[in-house]
């Protein structure tokens, strides 16, 4: 067993996973989906079919000439009913396929490639194909990823089944149900990389998970690959923690994690990719928890593109008054103001009651250092709060504002209830466009 | 649906509010309350009512000159305990007022109010009383004797006539001394409480009394009696660790520590008063802003060049 330390600072809020013993259920097929072209990080998509084509599930329909990007595909069988801007769950406005489902579900599979004899440039241009991008929530091109810069030695790949947000189990129940494909899927990852050494990182609040990946390990034989139980820490599921956890490196700041000899994916990634390889199958569902105020809490697979009220109206509909829906847990999620499709990206569904909604009245700051303390980069967030509302973002660089990674746990732990992420992400912005 | 919230994450919050921690102090100062009632008869309980009245009043009279809402946190309620249980127990009351106005109004409102104040209210409170009626602040009653028999406290009697106190009372509490300094056992509990709590960090108690023990051993004193003598422990726990006016960094409450135990020593030993510990803290009060500025955490992903960051590294 390794000795392992663990990163500084982090919080301990109450994990509030009411679904983890939810198996997943199939969703509805929704009488319409809403694909939007931009769901990742990188270039949007340019439409590849016309109002009123017909389109089956998991054609392509969406793509982009430009490296950084990912195509996508119908998640339904159908009539394209409409294409226009659309709002995307993650905040901004993108263009937006709409799809009228026909009720036959007939699906248009990728052609098969064999695993074994498959060359990595085959197994890079399916994963592209397949629109896989990180499923964590970043939705940073997976094949991109996987393809680092020339003279990048990547040494050790770490799958993610940390899940250290509140309230989200979808990872978990992935890890439970589907453990051998995410081993075969995070074989596939460390062939194409040429890489001897694998970590599958879970927090030890899912010992059942930790127990049947290992049994998958074993089965599939991956001596290589080495199931890691993690302190249940937030944010241990950041990639920077979670490497600093795992290899006692650091991520030098301003730079990537290829540059350590690292690379970090999510296991819902590497299921992904397995389904793609092994099945032929594109990205078009994924397992979704909605949680929070509804009456009956589930993990559901659904359809990529499926409205979120749809999803709620299947948990039995929201208990009390609804104040807040979050696409996401609750540390990290976006708060929504409407009816949004899901995206790639799309762990979670979290409702939440006007009570709990509550936005708090906020205080002065006196000082407590809990912010400082709890900070998991070393960064002192009430000083980086202060700058940033008083406009002094030259002082903010001098305090390392670009190097958070916005985990808020300094605004959780605040008694005083200041914003400080949103302060700080304030400042991260306006610096980034005077540059 | 009906309208739905819209703010940034984190969507939840913890629970610990201002409030809650200003009341939790308090309670865990109840332990200290109660030895200093039991020791020095109720007239410390006026002394103790008198001054927490007359700093939620002075408070309340400041922000409304300032033009300010008055918000019962509790911060007040603290200064005013705090700086009643650094007072002999037989202060005459209106002396205990005079003194809990000066700090609310200059200590705390005369900077901006909570989280603004440089210097500790209830030390600064417990200075001006000593520069004003040095007398009065030097008389002492004897303890569970209830009548005004004056005699010397434990650090008097040690630094006058040489005469050392059994640990065992100074622990205890059944010495003479301010309302709430003499029992350590009882502003241990009440600290641990805290530390247990997470309200207050244990690194400022351990490096302030840690090094008051360490230069009283090295320079051949008796370390023991240093540590539960005079106001170490009330001031290490209940007054180094106020928030406004220490460091926020887990390095820089250490270096705070150590510099305010370097600072009792010197006053205990050379200095001319027998205690230190109410000056310590204040002048250490004063470099917080500086150790703020120049000690700050590693930054994940950066080397460190220095202990200290100097401000003009950019």
């Amino acid at each position: 067993m390794l000795k392992f330390n663990s990163f500084r600072g982090g919080i301990h809020p109450p994990d509030s996973k009411i679904t983890a013993s939810k198996a997943i259920e199939k969703a509805k097929l929704p009488a319409s989906v809403t694909i939007l072209l931009h769901q990742h990080v990188g270039a949007p998509c340019k439409p590849l079919v016309k109002e009123g084509d017909g389109v089956k599930a998991g054609q392509k329909i969406g793509d982009s000439d430009s490296f950084v990007s990912a195509p996508v595909h119908s998640s339904i069988s159908g009539v394209v009913k409409e294409i226009s801007t659309q709002q995307s769950p993650i905040g901004r406005e993108v263009q937006g396929i709409i799809i009228e489902s026909d009720g036959r579900d007939e699906s248009a599979k990728m052609e098969a490639i064999d695993p074994a004899t498959a060359s990595k440039r085959e197994i890079l241009a399916r994963i592209r194909e397949a629109g896989i991008v990180g499923l964590g929530g970043a939705a940073f091109p997976t094949s991109v990823k996987l393809s680092p810069p020339e003279g990048k030695k990547i040494d050790t790949v770490i799958l993610n089944g940390s899940e250290c947000e509140p309230y989200i189990t979808a990872d978990h129940r992935l890890m439970l149900e589907q453990p051998d494909k995410i081993v075969k899927g995070m074989k596939i990852i460390m062939n194409v990389l040429d890489v001897d050494k694998g970590f599958i990182g879970i927090e030890d609040n899912k010992k059942d998970a930790i127990k049947r990946m290992r049994e998958a390990v074993e089965r599939e034989g991956g001596k290589r690959i080495e199931i890691i139980s993690l302190r249940t820490k937030y944010p241990q599921g950041e990639a920077g923690s979670l490497i600093k956890t795992l290899l006692n490196r650091e991520t030098p700041s301003g730079s990537h994690s290829y540059d350590i000899g690292v690379l970090v994916q999510n296991v819902a990634t590497a299921k992904a990719i397995h389904d793609a390889v092994y099945e032929c199958i594109p990205l078009i569902e994924r397992v979704v928890t909605v949680t929070g105020d509804v009456k009956e809490p589930k993990n559901l697979l659904t359809r990529i593109g499926t409205p979120f009220y749809d999803l709620i109206e299947e948990c039995g509909g929201s208990k009390g008054d609804v104040g807040k829906i979050v696409c996401g847990g609750s540390m990290l999620g976006v708060a929504e103001f409407g009816n949004v499709p899901t995206i790639k990206s799309s762990s979670c569904i979290l409702v939440l009651d006007r009570e709990k909604s509550r936005i708090p009245e906020e205080r002065t700051c006196v000082s407590c250092g809990m912010c400082v303390y709890v900070c998991p980069t070393g960064l002192m967030a009430t000083i980086l709060g202060k700058l940033a509302r008083e406009r002094r973002f030259e002082e903010c660089m001098d305090y390392h504002i670009l190097d958070c990674m916005e985990c808020g746990s300094c605004a959780y732990v605040c008694p005083s209830k200041i914003p400080l992420v949103q302060l700080i992400r304030y400042g991260k912005e306006e610096i980034k466009r005077r540059e | 649906m009906p309208e739905l919230i819209v703010s940034p994450s984190p969507h939840l919050r913890n629970d610990v509010s201002i409030e809650k921690i200003m009341y939790s102090v308090i309670i865990a100062l109840i332990p200290t309350t109660a030895c200093g009632v039991y020791f020095f008869g109720v007239h410390v309980l006026y002394v103790i009512i008198t001054c927490i009245l007359s700093a939620l009043f002075t408070e309340y009279v400041a922000l409304r000159l300032m033009g300010r809402k008055f918000v019962m946190d509790g911060s007040a309620v603290i200064t005013g305990l705090l700086l009643a249980l650094c007072l002999p127990p037989g202060l005459p009351l209106w002396m205990a007022a005079i003194g809990a106005a000066f700090a609310i109004a200059f200590a705390k409102c005369a900077f901006g109010g909570l989280g603004h104040n440089i210097f500790n209210p209830a030390l600064v409170g417990r200075a001006f009383l000593m520069a004003s009626w040095p007398v009065a602040m030097t008389t002492w009653t004897k303890p569970l004797t209830y009548d005004a028999i004056t005699t010397a406290t434990p650090l008097g009697l040690w630094k006058m006539q040489n005469i050392a106190t059994p640990p065992i009372n100074l622990a205890l509490g059944n010495v003479s001394g301010c309302i709430g300094e003499t029992s350590a056992l009882a502003i241990l509990i009440g600290g641990v409480f805290l530390i247990a709590k997470r309200y207050i960090d244990w690194r400022i108690p351990l490096s302030y009394i840690g090094t008051v023990g360490i230069l009283m051993l090295i320079l051949g004193q008796d370390p023991l009696f240093h540590i539960l003598a005079g106001g170490l422990f009330l001031g290490a726990f209940f007054m180094a660790t106020e928030y406004v006016t220490t460091p926020i960094t887990s390095k820089g409450r250490i270096i705070f520590g150590v510099g305010a135990g370097v600072i009792v020593v010197v006053i205990r030993l050379i200095g001319g008063y027998p205690g230190g510990v109410c000056f310590s803290i204040l002048l250490m009060n004063a470099f917080t802003p500086l150790i703020d500025r120049h000690v700050r955490p590693r930054v994940y992903g950066v080397k460190r060049k220095s202990f200290f960051v100097s401000s003009a590294n950019r």
